[in-house]
């Protein structure tokens, strides 16, 4: 009752403070900003805030965060278009999105996907924030009761959610997972620095491959290339079936599971360390082993995509709390926002464990301006939904370039480099033939995003679980086996074994076709060769430096033994088994008109190009190049859309102050922006 | 010259030139430009929270009042921007570039992947900070001012890695002759504090206004033992107490009242140049090498003008902490004072990463 007795009055003033005309103004112009920002995949939250940065400083705190609120908590809302209608995971928190949205939109039903997915991000906020409310005067104990062992588990449990999205063959899944989880590791270790798969002489692999990247490489690109390939409009038949108020009818028909989705984002989101990694992926794997009927997930089913959206709304919520208690920012815009809040005002506001108890209001307004921003974030998605839905039933050709213009950038913002480019296009060739050979993509970028987690917390755990055990054998296993631990162990093997059950159901590539052995043995074989390189790779690592070689070693050896049983199948298995699956015998693919080379290579020339003279140039030439002679368009449609990609490239840039990849030319001539 | 004559001498230039730093009326006008200011690192760390601090502030008091933005080149830990700052040239004056002592250390150290050279350029605003080190209450009950009672227990630390600034705290407590062993791969300070409150480390240390914000609450509640500050350096190069925290003792004075730690001889030395490098000249703002002299001069003004407006002292202390800012020829003297380490020092450090956690820069 205490609690209650210091929570309603700050309930009451921060609402106080909220409902001004003024503010509510600044959210909405906020929550405008975010849209406008989030098209852009991969760069969302960071860009935006950064952009509204120089405004904070001696800003009233009240206003400033509106602002900033607004902006930031529309982002998992906003992206949410990008994954269902392009394929393209436009951040961490929407990479499981794509699973079944995307194959929603293909079935003409984009309008649906999206008015559901936004129902449910609605919804979840809005729980996130009840939920919060209460929540945040007790969290700081339950956080801190989440140590090192129990963030291992709840990434192992992230982990597990592998064995439903394996496939049809688990073993292939596994070793896609991994593959993702080996080359997650690729660069400078956390723990020893030292390098694996990479050298000092190409600085751009010590840093490791980014996220956006992967997720661009492996979602996207293949995506993109196969639907060129086929030369049609997204949605089969370029017609729209169910609008947007069947989508929002089955976010009601199926609010329980909202429920819950909404609880496991909260609930992983207040952990400090975890992030929105492993939400979506948690709740996608619940979503599936509540579902009666499975046959429908990775073809359009549509609560693939109220999980995943309803838990990363609310996760954004759940993060507020190792934010504002904590003072340790749960994502990169998270990270900005601390640094903003410091400017608001007199300075006085600092996140970190006053703010529950000199700034509870103001704690309470940032909970509810989240949720607020929300509902209008929602309402504004919803409202245009219908009209944007209408993007997928133009013919993919016209869309393809810019798609590929996109994708480029968002590649390029995440580190600067032109190295950038060039790794989107060597992860989109893996991600191209993943799903040409039913490979699960979803389990290799699993294996990736999760890699870096795993090896840390595995490695901090047991560096001070052999610390406890050496002061007393009792105390180490209270640290190791803590009632967390062992819950989370329970949940983990139940969803492994019911996944495994039901992995065979569940196909994300939907049901391909098995043909010839010789392909799909050279891509095996390719995916051994360079385990066993990383492998010798990691074992030249000194010993001293343990931590940096172990995760390499074992996962590396885990992988390569199921490639190797995969071998001895495939030697002994029929041409037609399951395990050759190859998407280039019959389907979609195969009766293309468009070969997978020639397409690729109009994506390999826009990067090539733009290493001679740069993006902007480049990318004029491959617009008028591509509309005159793969789309056969006028001169005069030509010019038009060419000048409108360029131009959007450049108001979007320009505004968020952004560079373009500079080439050769750049090099020897000072040109003015946006050519330089 | 012994390491401490050197600083000694740069700090007094340091400190004087702050003081008489005359701005001079410039005749370059930055209207409707943009200025660059560019940051090595992503837009969630410190370096940021300080460029984004001193954005507008600069934009204001520059001629012309341009905008200025915070650019992000992160990776390598910054030597890839330093690496890209090397190569840029003057070219009319809108590019500003800030280091921090994760780019001051690896070039100290000869990291391989250097290829830039503080030398050839110009550095026009510095500033620092300093550092607490803190235990668990229970340990805390048997710090006395010394270390002595603390060399027979096991102490866990979240680090960063032995090679960045986390060698300051590291290389100190080792000198005491405690057994602290580091856990490494955390990401921020932040998550070291909160890996101390969760009870797995027992002892940490973060920049001053960290500890104000996360750690001083901790110690109000009972939570946690202030151990030691790394201290300030006073007008002749000596190491003083921190005056942000003019009741906590330096490692100095534990380090003298601690069996077997001694305040001179080529560990302290060695420590001490990493010290000053990484704390009391921690962030520097540069322009490139040839930027002519007007323009130097400009940013110099503007920079003045900032620190002595008459709210900064208390804006600054809010947001990037209570120590002196350098600007102009103070500036130049912070930057010699931040990398010139003498080869004994480095040698010594080189040797201890080797020895204490297998680490070769080579």
């Amino acid at each position: 009752m205490e609690v209650f007795a210091t929570a309603l009055p700050a309930l009451g003033d921060a609402w106080a403070l909220i409902l001004q005309p003024i503010v509510l103004g600044y959210l909405v112009l906020g929550v405008v900003m975010g849209l406008a920002v989030g098209v852009f995949p991969g760069l969302g939250g960071i860009a935006g805030l950064s952009l509204l940065l120089p405004f904070m400083f001696g800003m009233d705190p009240i206003l400033g965060l509106a602002l900033m609120i607004g902006m930031v908590a529309v982002v998992p809302t906003s992206d949410t278009f990008a994954s269902v209608l392009m394929g393209i995971p436009g951040s961490s928190a929407s990479q499981a999105t794509v699973l079944d949205g995307f194959p929603m939109a293909k079935k003409g039903e984009a309008a649906r996907a999206l008015s559901a997915a936004f129902a449910s991000s609605l919804f979840g906020g809005l729980v996130g924030a009840t939920f919060l409310t209460m929540f945040i005067l007790i969290a700081r104990p339950i956080v801190l009761a989440f140590g090192l062992p129990e963030m291992l588990m709840i990434t192992i449990l992230g982990l597990s959610m592998v064995a439903i999205l394996a496939g049809r063959i688990p073993l292939k899944g596994v070793a896609a997972a991994g593959l993702g989880l080996m080359v997650g590791t690729i660069g400078e270790a956390d723990a020893g620095g030292s390098l694996r798969m990479a050298t000092y002489d190409i600085p751009y692999l010590t840093d490791g491959l980014k996220l956006v990247i992967v997720g661009l490489g492996i979602f996207a690109v293949p995506e993109i290339v196969s639907l060129l390939r086929q030369d049609r409009s997204i949605a089969k038949g370029a017609s729209l079936g169910a609008g947007w108020l069947d989508g929002v009818k089955d976010w009601f028909a199926n609010i329980w599971l909202s429920v819950r989705c909404s609880i496991i984002g909260v609930i992983v989101g207040v952990i400090p360390g975890l992030g929105g990694s492993v939400v979506d992926w948690i709740a996608y794997g619940h979503s599936v082993q509540t579902t009666k009927d499975k046959s429908n997930f990775g073809k359009g089913e549509v609560r693939g995509v109220i999980g995943p959206e309803s838990s990363n709304n609310a996760k954004e919520g759940g993060g507020l709390v190792p934010t504002l208690l904590f003072g340790i920012p749960g994502s990169g815009s998270m990270a900005i926002f601390i640094g903003a809040v410091a400017l608001l005002g007199s300075g006085d506001i600092e996140v970190g464990p006053s703010m529950l108890k000199d700034n509870l209001d103001i704690t309470y307004s940032i909970v509810w301006l989240l949720a607020l921003a929300n509902v209008v974030g929602t309402i504004l998605c919803i409202a245009a939904s219908g009209g944007i839905a209408k993007l997928t039933t133009i013919r993919f050709t016209y869309l393809a370039p810019f798609l590929f213009m996109l994708i480029s950038f968002a590649a390029f913002q995440s580190g600067q480099n032109f190295e950038d480019l060039l790794a989107l296009f060597v992860i989109g060739l893996i991600g191209t033939f993943l799903r040409r050979f039913d490979w699960s993509r979803p389990a290799f970028l699993i294996g990736f995003v999760l890699s870096n987690p795993v090896e840390k917390f595995t490695n901090q755990a047991f560096q001070i679980a052999s610390f406890r055990f050496r002061k007393s054998f009792s105390e180490g296993m209270e640290y190791v086996f803590s009632p967390i631990v062992i819950v989370l162990i329970v949940i983990t093997v139940v969803s492994v074994i019911l996944g495994i059950r039901q992995a065979k159901m569940i196909m994300a590539e939907g049901d391909v076709q098995a043909g010839t052995k010789r392909a799909p043995l050279v891509f095996l074989l390719v995916i051994m060769a360079y385990l066993i390189v990383a492998l010798v790779n990691a074992n030249m690592i000194p010993d001293y430096n343990m931590t940096d070689k172990i995760i390499p070693l074992v996962i590396g050896s885990v992988s390569l033994f199921c490639c190797v049983i995969l071998l001895i199948q495939m030697t002994r298995r029929p041409e037609g088994d399951a395990i050759f699956a190859d998407k280039e015998i019959a389907g979609e693919d195969a009766s293309a008109p468009h070969g997978l080379w020639s397409t690729l290579a109009w994506f390999a020339s826009l990067i090539a190009a733009t290493w001679v003279v740069g993006f902007i140039l480049a990318l004029l030439g491959f617009l008028i190049a591509f509309f005159r002679i793969r789309a056969g368009a006028s001169w005069q449609m030509t010019l038009i859309l060419t000048a409108c990609g360029i131009g959007f490239m450049c108001v979007m840039a320009g505004a968020l102050n952004r560079d373009f990849p500079p080439g050769l030319l750049q090099g020897m001539v000072d040109l003015p922006w946006p050519l330089k | 010259m012994t390491i401490s004559n050197f600083t000694r001498r740069a700090v007094v230039g340091l400190i004087a030139a702050a003081g008489m730093a005359a701005p001079v009326a410039a005749e370059v006008d930055f209207s409707g430009k943009t200025i660059e200011w560019v940051i090595p690192f992503s837009e969630t760390g410190g370096s940021a929270k300080w460029a984004n601090f001193f954005a507008p502030l600069l934009s204001e008091a520059l001629p012309g009042q341009p905008t200025v933005v915070v650019k992000f080149m992160p990776g390598a830990g910054s030597t890839k921007g330093a690496n890209w700052f090397q190569e840029q040239e003057h070219d009319d004056g809108t590019l500003l570039f800030g280091t921090s002592g994760s780019t001051q250390f690896p070039y100290l150290l000869s990291d391989p992947r250097v290829r830039y050279e503080y030398n050839d350029w110009i550095p026009v605003m510095a500033s620092g900070t300093g550092g607490v080190a803190y235990l668990n209450p229970e340990d805390g009950a048997k710090f006395d001012g010394s270390a002595n009672a603390l060399k027979d227990t096991s102490f866990i630390y979240g680090s960063q890695g032995a090679t960045r600034l986390d060698l300051v705290p590291l290389l100190a407590w080792q000198m005491l002759g405690m057994d602290v062993e580091p856990v490494f791969g955390i990401k921020g300070r932040g998550d070291g504090r909160l890996m101390f409150e969760r009870g797995e480390a027992n002892i940490d240390y973060q920049t001053s206004s960290g500890y104000l914000g996360g750690s001083a609450p901790l110690v109000e509640a009972g939570q946690a033992v202030p151990m030691m500050t790394w201290g300030a350096l006073d007008a002749d190069g000596n190491i003083v107490r921190d005056p942000t925290f003019p009741d906590i003792p330096t490692f100095k004075e534990v380090c003298e009242a601690t069996d077997g730690c001694e305040t001179s001889g080529e560990a302290w030395d060695a420590w001490k140049a990493f010290f000053v490098a990484g704390f009391p000249v921690q962030k520097l703002a540069f322009l490139p090498g040839d930027t002519p002299q007007e323009v130097v001069d400009a940013y110099t003004a503007a920079f003045q003008a900032v620190t002595e407006r008459g709210d900064f002292a208390d804006i600054s202390s809010k947001r990037v902490g209570k120590y002196p800012v350098f600007v102009g020829d103070g500036s130049k003297s912070a930057l010699q004072t931040a990398t010139n380490v003498d080869d004994n020092a480095k040698a010594y450090v080189l040797n201890w990463l080797k020895d204490s956690y297998g680490v070769e820069l080579n």
